[in-house]
Protein backbone atom coordinates (compact mmCIF):
# COMPACT_ATOMS: atom_id res chain seq x y z
CA UNK A 1 0.00 0.00 0.00
CA UNK A 2 2.75 2.44 0.92
CA UNK A 3 4.53 1.85 -2.43
CA UNK A 4 1.36 2.57 -4.37
CA UNK A 5 0.81 5.77 -2.38
CA UNK A 6 4.36 6.91 -3.07
CA UNK A 7 3.88 6.10 -6.77
CA UNK A 8 0.77 8.28 -6.82
CA UNK A 9 2.61 11.06 -4.99
CA UNK A 10 5.54 10.91 -7.36
CA UNK A 11 3.30 10.88 -10.40
CA UNK A 12 1.49 13.93 -8.99
CA UNK A 13 4.83 15.67 -8.65
CA UNK A 14 5.74 14.79 -12.21
CA UNK A 15 2.35 16.00 -13.45
CA UNK A 16 2.65 19.34 -11.72
CA UNK A 17 6.31 19.76 -12.63
CA UNK A 18 5.66 19.51 -16.34
CA UNK A 19 2.74 21.18 -18.09
CA UNK A 20 0.61 18.60 -19.93
CA UNK A 21 1.15 17.93 -23.61
CA UNK A 22 -2.62 18.36 -24.15
CA UNK A 23 -4.84 20.47 -21.90
CA UNK A 24 -7.82 18.86 -20.18
CA UNK A 25 -10.24 20.74 -22.49
CA UNK A 26 -8.43 19.45 -25.59
CA UNK A 27 -8.37 15.89 -24.25
CA UNK A 28 -12.02 15.75 -23.23
CA UNK A 29 -13.34 17.48 -26.37
CA UNK A 30 -11.10 15.27 -28.54
CA UNK A 31 -12.72 12.07 -27.26
CA UNK A 32 -16.27 13.44 -27.27
CA UNK A 33 -15.62 14.51 -30.86
CA UNK A 34 -14.29 11.02 -31.65
CA UNK A 35 -17.54 9.47 -30.41
CA UNK A 36 -19.75 11.94 -32.25
CA UNK A 37 -17.73 11.52 -35.46
CA UNK A 38 -18.12 7.73 -35.33
CA UNK A 39 -21.88 8.28 -34.83
CA UNK A 40 -22.02 10.70 -37.76
CA UNK A 41 -20.00 8.40 -40.01
CA UNK A 42 -21.97 5.22 -39.32
CA UNK A 43 -25.33 6.99 -39.59
CA UNK A 44 -24.16 8.98 -42.62
CA UNK A 45 -23.36 5.73 -44.41
CA UNK A 46 -26.80 4.38 -43.42
CA UNK A 47 -28.49 7.42 -45.00
CA UNK A 48 -26.16 7.33 -48.02
CA UNK A 49 -26.92 3.73 -48.99
CA UNK A 50 -30.64 4.45 -49.20
CA UNK A 51 -29.84 6.59 -52.27
CA UNK A 52 -26.15 6.39 -53.33
CA UNK A 53 -26.51 8.82 -56.27
CA UNK A 54 -25.25 12.39 -56.41
CA UNK A 55 -26.43 15.40 -58.40
CA UNK A 56 -25.68 19.09 -58.90
CA UNK A 57 -28.17 21.96 -58.70
CA UNK A 58 -31.55 21.99 -56.98
CA UNK A 59 -33.14 18.67 -57.91
CA UNK A 60 -32.04 15.11 -58.55
CA UNK A 61 -33.87 11.80 -58.52
CA UNK A 62 -34.10 8.47 -60.35
CA UNK A 63 -35.65 10.26 -63.35
CA UNK A 64 -32.76 12.73 -63.76
CA UNK A 65 -29.13 12.31 -64.78
CA UNK A 66 -26.71 11.94 -61.91
CA UNK A 67 -23.32 13.57 -61.39
CA UNK A 68 -21.99 10.18 -60.25
CA UNK A 69 -23.33 6.95 -58.76
CA UNK A 70 -21.52 5.12 -56.00
CA UNK A 71 -21.26 1.38 -56.60
CA UNK A 72 -23.10 0.63 -53.38
CA UNK A 73 -26.14 -1.58 -52.87
CA UNK A 74 -29.33 0.46 -52.40
CA UNK A 75 -30.28 -1.49 -49.32
CA UNK A 76 -31.63 0.82 -46.67
CA UNK A 77 -34.47 2.53 -48.57
CA UNK A 78 -37.29 2.97 -46.07
CA UNK A 79 -35.20 1.57 -43.21
CA UNK A 80 -32.72 4.34 -42.45
CA UNK A 81 -34.80 6.10 -39.78
CA UNK A 82 -32.38 5.08 -37.00
CA UNK A 83 -29.57 6.51 -39.14
CA UNK A 84 -31.32 9.89 -39.27
CA UNK A 85 -32.04 9.89 -35.51
CA UNK A 86 -28.38 8.96 -34.79
CA UNK A 87 -27.03 11.46 -37.34
CA UNK A 88 -28.77 14.45 -35.76
CA UNK A 89 -28.09 13.37 -32.17
CA UNK A 90 -24.38 12.99 -33.05
CA UNK A 91 -24.46 16.29 -34.95
CA UNK A 92 -25.75 18.09 -31.84
CA UNK A 93 -22.98 16.53 -29.73
CA UNK A 94 -20.42 17.47 -32.39
CA UNK A 95 -21.65 21.08 -32.72
CA UNK A 96 -22.02 21.75 -28.96
CA UNK A 97 -18.69 20.08 -28.15
CA UNK A 98 -17.00 21.80 -31.10
CA UNK A 99 -18.35 25.22 -30.08
CA UNK A 100 -17.01 24.74 -26.54
CA UNK A 101 -13.63 23.65 -27.96
CA UNK A 102 -13.52 26.64 -30.33
CA UNK A 103 -14.43 29.13 -27.62
CA UNK A 104 -11.86 27.66 -25.26
CA UNK A 105 -9.22 27.59 -28.02
CA UNK A 106 -9.78 31.27 -28.71
CA UNK A 107 -9.88 32.42 -25.08
CA UNK A 108 -6.86 30.33 -23.99
CA UNK A 109 -4.96 31.37 -27.13
CA UNK A 110 -4.44 27.65 -27.81
CA UNK A 111 -5.27 28.16 -31.49
CA UNK A 112 -2.77 31.02 -31.85
CA UNK A 113 -0.02 29.31 -29.89
CA UNK A 114 -0.33 25.70 -31.02
CA UNK A 115 -2.68 25.21 -33.96
CA UNK A 116 -2.45 27.98 -36.53
CA UNK A 117 0.66 27.77 -38.76
CA UNK A 118 3.36 30.28 -37.86
CA UNK A 119 4.05 32.89 -40.49
CA UNK A 120 7.75 31.97 -40.63
CA UNK A 121 6.88 28.26 -41.11
CA UNK A 122 4.78 29.08 -44.16
CA UNK A 123 7.82 30.35 -46.05
CA UNK A 124 8.52 28.04 -48.96
CA UNK A 125 12.06 27.19 -47.83
CA UNK A 126 10.79 26.11 -44.44
CA UNK A 127 7.80 24.23 -45.88
CA UNK A 128 10.06 22.41 -48.38
CA UNK A 129 12.28 21.19 -45.60
CA UNK A 130 9.41 19.68 -43.60
CA UNK A 131 7.79 18.12 -46.69
CA UNK A 132 11.14 16.66 -47.79
CA UNK A 133 11.76 15.10 -44.39
CA UNK A 134 8.28 13.55 -44.50
CA UNK A 135 8.87 12.24 -48.03
CA UNK A 136 12.15 10.68 -46.93
CA UNK A 137 10.09 8.99 -44.18
CA UNK A 138 12.49 10.27 -41.57
CA UNK A 139 11.54 9.24 -38.04
CA UNK A 140 9.77 12.15 -36.34
CA UNK A 141 11.74 14.16 -33.84
CA UNK A 142 10.36 14.45 -30.32
CA UNK A 143 9.04 17.98 -30.52
CA UNK A 144 6.87 19.74 -27.99
CA UNK A 145 4.86 21.62 -30.55
CA UNK A 146 3.28 20.74 -33.90
CA UNK A 147 5.22 21.16 -37.14
CA UNK A 148 3.82 23.23 -39.99
CA UNK A 149 2.16 20.29 -41.79
CA UNK A 150 0.37 19.24 -38.62
CA UNK A 151 -0.72 22.81 -37.98
CA UNK A 152 -2.01 23.14 -41.54
CA UNK A 153 -3.86 19.82 -41.37
CA UNK A 154 -5.47 20.48 -37.97
CA UNK A 155 -6.35 24.06 -38.93
CA UNK A 156 -8.05 22.96 -42.15
CA UNK A 157 -10.03 20.29 -40.27
CA UNK A 158 -11.06 22.57 -37.40
CA UNK A 159 -11.68 25.83 -39.26
CA UNK A 160 -12.75 24.59 -42.70
CA UNK A 161 -13.96 20.97 -42.88
CA UNK A 162 -16.09 20.81 -39.72
CA UNK A 163 -17.77 24.20 -40.31
CA UNK A 164 -18.40 23.22 -43.96
CA UNK A 165 -19.93 19.90 -42.90
CA UNK A 166 -22.34 21.72 -40.55
CA UNK A 167 -23.12 24.38 -43.15
CA UNK A 168 -23.83 21.98 -46.04
CA UNK A 169 -25.81 19.78 -43.64
CA UNK A 170 -28.05 22.66 -42.55
CA UNK A 171 -28.36 23.71 -46.22
CA UNK A 172 -30.31 20.47 -46.82
CA UNK A 173 -32.93 21.39 -44.20
CA UNK A 174 -36.17 22.76 -45.70
CA UNK A 175 -36.91 24.40 -42.33
CA UNK A 176 -33.53 26.14 -41.97
CA UNK A 177 -33.51 27.28 -45.61
CA UNK A 178 -36.98 28.77 -45.11
CA UNK A 179 -35.31 31.15 -42.64
CA UNK A 180 -31.99 31.70 -44.46
CA UNK A 181 -32.28 30.60 -48.11
CA UNK A 182 -28.81 31.93 -48.89
CA UNK A 183 -27.10 29.05 -47.08
CA UNK A 184 -28.28 26.71 -49.87
CA UNK A 185 -28.51 29.05 -52.88
CA UNK A 186 -24.85 30.01 -52.43
CA UNK A 187 -23.93 26.40 -53.34
CA UNK A 188 -26.23 26.36 -56.35
CA UNK A 189 -29.02 24.33 -54.78
CA UNK A 190 -30.16 21.54 -52.50
CA UNK A 191 -28.46 18.71 -54.41
CA UNK A 192 -25.20 20.66 -54.69
CA UNK A 193 -25.19 21.05 -50.90
CA UNK A 194 -25.81 17.31 -50.51
CA UNK A 195 -22.93 16.44 -52.87
CA UNK A 196 -20.58 18.87 -51.08
CA UNK A 197 -21.65 17.40 -47.72
CA UNK A 198 -20.52 14.00 -49.05
CA UNK A 199 -17.16 15.36 -50.27
CA UNK A 200 -16.49 17.07 -46.93
CA UNK A 201 -17.26 13.79 -45.16
CA UNK A 202 -14.80 11.99 -47.46
CA UNK A 203 -12.15 14.62 -46.71
CA UNK A 204 -12.70 14.16 -42.96
CA UNK A 205 -12.40 10.38 -43.31
CA UNK A 206 -9.14 10.80 -45.29
CA UNK A 207 -7.84 13.06 -42.52
CA UNK A 208 -8.85 10.45 -39.93
CA UNK A 209 -6.90 7.74 -41.78
CA UNK A 210 -3.74 9.89 -42.05
CA UNK A 211 -4.19 10.96 -38.41
CA UNK A 212 -4.34 7.36 -37.18
CA UNK A 213 -1.40 6.30 -39.39
CA UNK A 214 0.77 9.17 -38.08
CA UNK A 215 -0.20 8.47 -34.49
CA UNK A 216 0.77 4.83 -35.00
CA UNK A 217 4.11 5.72 -36.64
CA UNK A 218 5.09 8.06 -33.82
CA UNK A 219 4.24 5.63 -31.05
CA UNK A 220 0.60 4.67 -30.70
CA UNK A 221 0.72 3.99 -26.94
CA UNK A 222 2.63 7.15 -26.19
CA UNK A 223 0.29 9.35 -28.25
CA UNK A 224 -2.80 7.70 -26.79
CA UNK A 225 -1.43 8.22 -23.30
CA UNK A 226 -0.82 11.89 -24.10
CA UNK A 227 -4.38 12.38 -25.33
CA UNK A 228 -5.85 10.54 -22.31
CA UNK A 229 -3.65 11.56 -19.35
CA UNK A 230 -2.05 14.63 -20.89
CA UNK A 231 1.45 13.24 -20.58
CA UNK A 232 3.51 11.30 -23.08
CA UNK A 233 5.77 9.53 -20.60
CA UNK A 234 4.98 7.03 -17.89
CA UNK A 235 6.56 7.52 -14.47
CA UNK A 236 9.34 5.01 -15.24
CA UNK A 237 10.28 6.85 -18.40
CA UNK A 238 10.45 10.12 -16.47
CA UNK A 239 12.91 8.74 -13.94
CA UNK B 1 -9.22 14.92 3.03
CA UNK B 2 -12.44 13.38 4.37
CA UNK B 3 -14.10 16.75 5.07
CA UNK B 4 -13.13 17.89 1.61
CA UNK B 5 -14.66 14.85 -0.02
CA UNK B 6 -17.79 15.19 2.14
CA UNK B 7 -18.09 18.79 1.05
CA UNK B 8 -17.54 17.72 -2.54
CA UNK B 9 -20.23 15.06 -2.23
CA UNK B 10 -22.63 17.63 -0.78
CA UNK B 11 -21.77 20.07 -3.54
CA UNK B 12 -22.10 17.35 -6.17
CA UNK B 13 -25.48 16.39 -4.72
CA UNK B 14 -26.71 19.98 -4.79
CA UNK B 15 -25.50 20.41 -8.37
CA UNK B 16 -27.30 17.19 -9.36
CA UNK B 17 -30.55 18.27 -7.67
CA UNK B 18 -30.32 21.74 -9.19
CA UNK B 19 -29.54 20.19 -12.57
CA UNK B 20 -32.49 17.80 -12.37
CA UNK B 21 -34.78 20.63 -11.26
CA UNK B 22 -33.42 22.74 -14.11
CA UNK B 23 -34.07 20.00 -16.66
CA UNK B 24 -37.57 19.40 -15.24
CA UNK B 25 -38.30 23.14 -15.31
CA UNK B 26 -36.96 23.46 -18.85
CA UNK B 27 -39.08 20.48 -19.92
CA UNK B 28 -42.24 22.05 -18.44
CA UNK B 29 -41.49 25.41 -20.02
CA UNK B 30 -40.59 23.73 -23.33
CA UNK B 31 -43.86 21.79 -23.26
CA UNK B 32 -45.87 24.95 -22.58
CA UNK B 33 -44.14 26.75 -25.45
CA UNK B 34 -44.70 23.76 -27.74
CA UNK B 35 -41.03 22.91 -28.12
CA UNK B 36 -41.14 19.21 -27.14
CA UNK B 37 -41.93 16.75 -29.95
CA UNK B 38 -44.24 13.77 -29.26
CA UNK B 39 -41.34 11.34 -29.91
CA UNK B 40 -39.05 12.91 -27.27
CA UNK B 41 -38.40 9.63 -25.47
CA UNK B 42 -35.00 7.99 -25.06
CA UNK B 43 -31.53 9.08 -26.13
CA UNK B 44 -32.56 9.85 -29.74
CA UNK B 45 -35.39 11.97 -28.26
CA UNK B 46 -32.77 14.34 -26.82
CA UNK B 47 -31.47 15.09 -30.33
CA UNK B 48 -35.02 15.33 -31.70
CA UNK B 49 -36.06 17.79 -28.98
CA UNK B 50 -33.00 19.98 -29.60
CA UNK B 51 -33.68 19.99 -33.34
CA UNK B 52 -37.43 20.65 -33.05
CA UNK B 53 -37.10 23.32 -30.35
CA UNK B 54 -34.28 25.22 -32.06
CA UNK B 55 -35.95 25.11 -35.49
CA UNK B 56 -39.33 26.20 -34.03
CA UNK B 57 -37.63 29.18 -32.35
CA UNK B 58 -35.75 30.04 -35.57
CA UNK B 59 -38.99 29.87 -37.58
CA UNK B 60 -41.09 31.73 -35.00
CA UNK B 61 -41.70 34.56 -37.47
CA UNK B 62 -43.47 32.16 -39.86
CA UNK B 63 -40.71 31.81 -42.43
CA UNK B 64 -41.73 30.54 -45.86
CA UNK B 65 -40.28 27.52 -47.65
CA UNK B 66 -38.32 28.44 -50.77
CA UNK B 67 -40.47 28.86 -53.86
CA UNK B 68 -39.28 28.40 -57.43
CA UNK B 69 -40.09 29.60 -60.93
CA UNK B 70 -42.14 27.68 -63.52
CA UNK B 71 -38.97 26.96 -65.50
CA UNK B 72 -37.53 25.11 -62.50
CA UNK B 73 -40.41 22.59 -62.32
CA UNK B 74 -39.06 19.04 -62.74
CA UNK B 75 -39.96 17.38 -66.04
CA UNK B 76 -40.62 14.02 -64.39
CA UNK B 77 -41.79 14.26 -60.79
CA UNK B 78 -41.10 11.03 -58.94
CA UNK B 79 -44.09 9.29 -57.38
CA UNK B 80 -42.65 7.33 -54.51
CA UNK B 81 -44.41 4.63 -52.54
CA UNK B 82 -47.44 2.48 -53.22
CA UNK B 83 -51.12 3.01 -53.97
CA UNK B 84 -53.77 1.99 -51.39
CA UNK B 85 -55.18 -1.50 -51.71
CA UNK B 86 -58.61 -1.94 -50.20
CA UNK B 87 -62.20 -2.31 -51.37
CA UNK B 88 -63.37 1.09 -50.18
CA UNK B 89 -60.54 2.73 -52.10
CA UNK B 90 -61.26 0.73 -55.27
CA UNK B 91 -64.92 1.84 -55.09
CA UNK B 92 -63.93 5.50 -54.70
CA UNK B 93 -61.52 5.35 -57.64
CA UNK B 94 -64.21 3.68 -59.77
CA UNK B 95 -66.61 6.51 -58.83
CA UNK B 96 -64.01 9.20 -59.61
CA UNK B 97 -63.94 10.15 -55.90
CA UNK B 98 -67.57 11.36 -55.95
CA UNK B 99 -68.18 9.31 -52.78
CA UNK B 100 -64.94 10.48 -51.17
CA UNK B 101 -65.17 12.84 -48.18
CA UNK B 102 -62.61 14.61 -46.03
CA UNK B 103 -63.90 14.40 -42.48
CA UNK B 104 -62.69 17.01 -40.01
CA UNK B 105 -63.28 16.32 -36.33
CA UNK B 106 -61.73 16.56 -32.88
CA UNK B 107 -61.32 19.90 -31.09
CA UNK B 108 -63.51 21.85 -33.51
CA UNK B 109 -66.76 23.78 -33.14
CA UNK B 110 -68.42 22.33 -36.26
CA UNK B 111 -67.19 18.88 -37.31
CA UNK B 112 -67.64 18.52 -41.06
CA UNK B 113 -67.17 16.31 -44.09
CA UNK B 114 -66.13 17.96 -47.35
CA UNK B 115 -66.49 16.54 -50.84
CA UNK B 116 -63.77 17.15 -53.42
CA UNK B 117 -66.07 19.55 -55.29
CA UNK B 118 -66.62 21.57 -52.11
CA UNK B 119 -62.87 21.80 -51.44
CA UNK B 120 -62.34 22.95 -55.02
CA UNK B 121 -64.87 25.77 -54.55
CA UNK B 122 -62.80 27.21 -51.67
CA UNK B 123 -60.19 29.88 -52.56
CA UNK B 124 -57.42 28.07 -54.43
CA UNK B 125 -53.71 28.65 -53.95
CA UNK B 126 -50.71 27.45 -55.91
CA UNK B 127 -47.12 27.02 -54.83
CA UNK B 128 -43.99 25.90 -56.67
CA UNK B 129 -41.97 24.16 -53.98
CA UNK B 130 -39.46 21.38 -53.60
CA UNK B 131 -40.36 17.98 -52.29
CA UNK B 132 -37.31 16.53 -50.58
CA UNK B 133 -37.23 12.87 -49.67
CA UNK B 134 -35.40 11.88 -46.50
CA UNK B 135 -33.35 9.50 -48.69
CA UNK B 136 -31.78 12.49 -50.43
CA UNK B 137 -33.56 12.90 -53.77
CA UNK B 138 -35.81 15.82 -54.65
CA UNK B 139 -38.09 17.33 -57.28
CA UNK B 140 -39.89 20.64 -57.82
CA UNK B 141 -43.56 20.85 -58.74
CA UNK B 142 -46.48 23.25 -58.67
CA UNK B 143 -49.17 22.21 -56.23
CA UNK B 144 -52.69 23.65 -56.16
CA UNK B 145 -55.21 23.42 -53.35
CA UNK B 146 -56.88 25.13 -50.46
CA UNK B 147 -54.95 26.35 -47.43
CA UNK B 148 -55.42 24.09 -44.43
CA UNK B 149 -55.97 27.28 -42.39
CA UNK B 150 -59.06 28.05 -44.51
CA UNK B 151 -60.63 24.70 -43.66
CA UNK B 152 -59.63 25.05 -39.99
CA UNK B 153 -61.32 28.47 -39.84
CA UNK B 154 -64.49 27.01 -41.39
CA UNK B 155 -64.80 24.29 -38.76
CA UNK B 156 -63.63 26.59 -35.93
CA UNK B 157 -60.65 25.38 -33.94
CA UNK B 158 -61.39 25.24 -30.20
CA UNK B 159 -58.94 26.57 -27.60
CA UNK B 160 -56.29 24.14 -26.45
CA UNK B 161 -55.66 22.67 -29.91
CA UNK B 162 -51.99 21.74 -30.35
CA UNK B 163 -51.84 19.36 -33.30
CA UNK B 164 -53.66 18.45 -36.47
CA UNK B 165 -53.45 14.71 -37.10
CA UNK B 166 -54.14 13.47 -40.61
CA UNK B 167 -54.99 10.00 -41.81
CA UNK B 168 -54.44 8.33 -45.16
CA UNK B 169 -56.62 5.89 -47.02
CA UNK B 170 -53.43 3.89 -47.26
CA UNK B 171 -53.38 1.27 -44.54
CA UNK B 172 -52.08 2.55 -41.23
CA UNK B 173 -50.33 5.62 -42.66
CA UNK B 174 -50.99 8.74 -40.60
CA UNK B 175 -49.11 11.77 -39.36
CA UNK B 176 -49.55 15.07 -37.55
CA UNK B 177 -48.22 18.62 -37.51
CA UNK B 178 -48.23 21.24 -34.77
CA UNK B 179 -50.46 24.33 -35.02
CA UNK B 180 -47.51 26.46 -36.23
CA UNK B 181 -47.38 24.33 -39.38
CA UNK B 182 -51.18 23.85 -39.50
CA UNK B 183 -51.83 27.62 -39.65
CA UNK B 184 -48.81 28.26 -41.93
CA UNK B 185 -49.67 29.95 -45.23
CA UNK B 186 -47.91 27.30 -47.35
CA UNK B 187 -49.60 24.28 -45.75
CA UNK B 188 -52.08 23.25 -48.43
CA UNK B 189 -54.67 20.53 -48.95
CA UNK B 190 -53.75 19.89 -52.59
CA UNK B 191 -55.89 18.39 -55.36
CA UNK B 192 -53.90 19.68 -58.34
CA UNK B 193 -50.32 19.29 -59.50
CA UNK B 194 -48.48 20.92 -62.42
CA UNK B 195 -51.70 22.34 -63.83
CA UNK B 196 -53.65 19.07 -63.85
CA UNK B 197 -55.63 17.03 -61.34
CA UNK B 198 -53.44 15.35 -58.76
CA UNK B 199 -52.70 11.87 -60.12
CA UNK B 200 -53.27 8.73 -58.06
CA UNK B 201 -49.53 7.95 -57.70
CA UNK B 202 -49.06 11.49 -56.34
CA UNK B 203 -51.84 11.13 -53.80
CA UNK B 204 -55.27 11.80 -55.38
CA UNK B 205 -57.78 12.90 -54.41
CA UNK B 206 -56.09 14.95 -51.68
CA UNK B 207 -52.55 15.31 -50.43
CA UNK B 208 -51.35 17.57 -47.63
CA UNK B 209 -48.31 19.66 -48.56
CA UNK B 210 -46.04 20.77 -45.69
CA UNK B 211 -43.12 22.25 -47.65
CA UNK B 212 -41.02 23.25 -44.62
CA UNK B 213 -40.67 19.57 -43.76
CA UNK B 214 -39.40 16.52 -45.68
CA UNK B 215 -41.59 14.68 -48.17
CA UNK B 216 -42.89 12.00 -45.85
CA UNK B 217 -44.92 14.59 -43.92
CA UNK B 218 -46.83 15.36 -47.16
CA UNK B 219 -49.18 12.40 -46.73
CA UNK B 220 -51.18 11.17 -49.73
CA UNK B 221 -54.76 9.84 -50.06
CA UNK B 222 -56.10 11.91 -47.15
CA UNK B 223 -59.48 11.01 -45.71
CA UNK B 224 -59.60 12.51 -42.23
CA UNK B 225 -58.22 15.39 -40.16
CA UNK B 226 -58.42 15.47 -36.36
CA UNK B 227 -57.60 18.55 -34.31
CA UNK B 228 -56.27 17.49 -30.93
CA UNK B 229 -54.68 18.73 -27.73
CA UNK B 230 -52.52 15.64 -27.28
CA UNK B 231 -51.14 12.81 -29.37
CA UNK B 232 -51.70 10.36 -26.50
CA UNK B 233 -54.09 7.63 -27.53
CA UNK B 234 -53.55 8.12 -31.28
CA UNK B 235 -51.50 5.16 -32.49
CA UNK B 236 -48.65 4.69 -30.06
CA UNK B 237 -48.84 8.33 -29.01
CA UNK B 238 -45.68 9.28 -30.89
CA UNK B 239 -47.41 11.84 -33.12
CA UNK B 240 -47.24 9.86 -36.34
CA UNK B 241 -46.90 6.39 -37.79
CA UNK B 242 -43.37 7.45 -38.85
CA UNK B 243 -41.76 6.84 -35.41
CA UNK B 244 -43.42 3.43 -35.40
CA UNK B 245 -41.38 2.70 -38.58
CA UNK B 246 -38.26 4.20 -36.99
CA UNK B 247 -38.52 7.73 -38.45
CA UNK B 248 -38.76 10.99 -36.53
CA UNK B 249 -42.08 12.82 -36.10
CA UNK B 250 -40.51 16.19 -36.92
CA UNK B 251 -38.87 16.28 -40.34
CA UNK B 252 -37.52 19.82 -40.71
CA UNK B 253 -34.08 18.45 -41.58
Amino acid sequence: VSTSISVVERSLRVETAESPRHSAVVRVTHWINTLSFIGLLVSGIAVLISHPRFYWGEVGNVETASLFDLPLPKVLAGQNGWGRYLHFLSAWVCVLNGSFYALSGLLSRHFKKSLLPLRADLAWSSLRQVIASHLRLEPPRAERSYNVLQRLAYSVVVFLFFPLAVWTGLAMSPAITSVTPIIVTVWGGHQSARTLHFFVAVALVLFLIVHIVMVSLTGFRKRMRAMITGHTATLEENE
Amino acid sequence: MSTLSRRQILKGGLVTVAGAAGVAGAARLGDRLGLIPPDHQGLFGVGETLTYASQRLLMASGSRAREFTRSEISQKPVANGTVPENEEWERMVAGKFAAWRLTVDGLVERPAAFSLAELMRFPAQSQITMLTCEEGWSFIAEWTGVALSHVLNLVGVRPGARYVAYFSQQGDWWDSIDMADAWHAQTLLTYGMNGADLSIPHGAPLRLRVPRQLGYKSVKYLMRLTVTETMDGIGKGLGSSAPEFGYSWYAGI
